[in-house]
């Protein structure tokens, strides 16, 4: 604690940090403290709200998954194979970061719409897009996958390499060597990975509302009911969706630094 | 794949960036320990990796008992293969580690378990199996790595620089074991290394690597009594490297005997052991000198050899002490070839190993 003011000059940026800590914290803070616990239970039974909140997680889960069976074998190539347009590839991924995302969402549609081309291939298999939870999921994995392969990437790059040849002198497959030694390894980094894109996921409003409006995810729904009735009834939905996702938010990340943890 | 497999290593090149190893041809008798002996960044560690297979070749063939394994993953091979910093599984136990490869292989559980303790015994690390690596000494860690790769009985060993991380007297201890192992296993070893007492200790044959060549092969003898370039000649420092039996004597110190020498020496080693003296550390005297040295031996110059300032002379007692003495020594002492003199050396002047 004494170390945090150990000179002027420390003391002077412990100020400067907390007006930014306190700038997040304290909107967040009275937007909980603002409505009673009666009135949250009532907005969770409401069957709207759980239904969309449930939806919310479900779609962002989805996109998590896809995210993780073809993000995990490209952020292993990446982190371990040096080849010609391979900064293009790790500029693509790290894109959707910066596009608004309303923008990423009419780019979506212009592939997945209607009447473009994954849209009509995908219309013949039954999965449409356009206001329906598909287009939520493609929504939310478009914009938070950057997150899932850049910390797995990263997870790989902290594995010695010569791991994995040993285990392949001792008899193991690529397959084996990477399943065994590798991926074990990395899997905390993949793990947070997975939990950051998650909960990216589940707060995208920008490209899930061009692509579906209905059904409603958690953020849309908050932003119908503060345009139509105003602050005060939208306030118990975004207080109840705040708390959930910091909840979720904390457990996820405990449990995943419990293991593994260093011995 | 059991037993242990003759090497031929031929026209072997690789090319890494800065390495490049060219041309290197080498002939590895089934059971033999052989180390390729060369200076940190001449590419021994590419080399044992591309023998396991893990680098792909530009060229050459590696053949394997006859076997040409040139396209054969590293799984397939049968190669074991111990880095310099041991490289253990971090989430593995020891014992884990050491199972790696049976299971590998698909073996039950309770064969895995006993083979795994057996070699656990066979390297000391019985008492460590249930232990994470990251809380191994480097000795006990090189122990673990070793064990791992013998569990599945390879056919070759290669061992990149095994010792050089250890402290000197667990390295003494560790050389001393890998020594025995060899002898009991029989396994065909290819050891890379740096430092030229190791390659000595533990070689029988030893091939000399310079600038991703190989410049010398043959016994250590052979390399050391008569390298055949400067490179060798300077790499090895032109030691007086003896091989003999260690002799306790009564009054508590310790007796090296060669072959018509006895030399007193100051060592914990007993058997049969190295020793070199430094050429710089021995004196040359026409008469008997009454020093504190408690090495001194009559002999006759067999060569004189002019090197600039510096002049090396051969004294033969038996056996042979190279001394470096300067010109102007040479000229006051007015010494030649033939000549009977006295050469003296302090007993902790040799180095045994």
């Amino acid at each position: 604690m004494r170390a945090l003011f150990a000179d002027r000059m420390r003391a002077i940026f412990v100020v400067l940090g907390s007006l930014l800590v306190l700038f997040v914290a304290w909107p967040l803070l009275r937007t909980v403290t603002a409505t009673g616990p009666a009135v949250l239970w009532q907005t969770l039974l409401d069957e709207e709200v759980s239904g969309s909140i449930l939806l919310t997680f479900y779609a962002s889960l989805v996109a998590t998954l896809l995210a993780f069976i073809c993000g995990v074998p490209l952020a292993y190539v990446l982190a371990r194979v040096d080849f010609p347009g391979k900064r293009l590839v790790e500029g693509i991924i790290d894109v959707p970061i910066v596009v608004p995302h309303s923008a990423a969402g009419i780019a979506l549609l212009m592939v997945f719409g209607r009447r473009a081309l994954l849209g009509r291939v995908f219309g013949l298999l039954g999965l449409k897009f356009v206001s329906a939870a598909p287009g939520i999921v493609i929504a939310m994995l478009f914009v938070s996958l950057s997150f899932l392969v850049n910390a797995a990437r990263e997870g790989f790059e902290a594995v010695d390499p010569r791991l994995e040849r040993v285990a392949r002198t001792l008899g193991a497959s690529p397959w084996r060597a990477f399943w065994r030694i590798c991926f074990p390894l990395a899997w905390r980094s993949i793990l947070s990975g997975m939990i950051l894109m998650w909960a990216r996921g589940l707060s995208e409003f920008g490209a899930v509302v061009i692509l579906a409006y209905h059904p409603m995810v958690a953020p849309v729904l908050l932003y119908e009911r503060f345009e139509s009735f105003g602050l005060s009834y939208s306030r118990p939905v975004a207080t109840l969706v705040i708390l959930i996702c910091l909840v979720t938010f904390v457990v996820l990340r405990l449990t995943a630094g419990r293991k593994r943890g260093d011995v | 794949m059991k037993g242990s497999a003759s090497v031929q290593l031929k026209d072997l090149s690789i090319d890494l960036g800065e390495f490049r190893l060219r041309q290197i041809n080498l002939d590895i008798a089934e059971g033999e320990y052989f180390v390729i002996l060369g200076p940190t960044g001449a590419g021994k560690t590419v080399l044992l990796e591309a023998i396991a297979g893990l680098y792909q070749l530009r060229q050459g063939r590696i053949i394997l008992d006859g076997e040409d394994v040139t396209r054969f993953p590293p799984e397939r091979r049968g190669i074991g293969f111990v880095y310099q910093d041991y490289v253990l599984f971090p989430h593995l136990s020891v014992a884990g580690n050491i199972a790696f490869g049976l299971k590998m292989q698909r073996m039950d559980r309770g064969a895995i378990e006993e083979r795994v303790a057996e070699t656990g015994r066979m390297l000391g690390i019985d008492h460590l199996l249930h232990r994470s690596p990251r809380t191994l000494s480097g000795g006990e860690q090189q122990r673990a790595a070793l064990a791992r790769a013998l569990v599945v009985e390879p056919r070759l060993l290669l061992l990149d620089e095994p010792l050089s991380a250890l402290d000197p007297e667990t390295r003494e201890g560790l050389q001393r074991k890998m020594a025995r192992l060899h002898h009991t296993l029989g396994t065909t070893i290819l050891h890379v290394t740096h430092d030229f007492e190791e390659a000595v200790a533990l070689g029988e044959r030893i091939a000399v690597l310079n600038e991703g060549r190989v410049v010398q092969v043959g016994s250590s003898q052979d390399i050391f009594r008569k390298p055949n370039s400067k490179f060798v000649a300077r790499f090895v420092g032109m030691q007086n490297i003896f091989h003999g039996q260690v002799h306790p004597l009564e009054d508590g110190h310790q007796m090296l005997r060669l072959g018509g020498a006895d030399v007193a020496v100051v060592t914990d080693l007993e058997g049969a052991v190295h020793g070199s003296v430094r050429p710089e550390d021995i004196l040359i005297s026409r008469e008997r000198l009454r020093s504190s040295a408690r090495n001194c031996f009559r002999g006759r110059i067999a060569s004189i050899a002019d090197r600039g300032t510096l002049v090396y002379v051969t004294v033969r007692v038996p056996p042979d002490f190279i001394c470096v003495i300067t010109r102007r020594s040479l000229e006051e002492m007015e010494l030649r070839e033939g000549m009977e003199v006295y050469v003296a050396f302090k007993a902790s002047a040799v180095h045994v190993f």
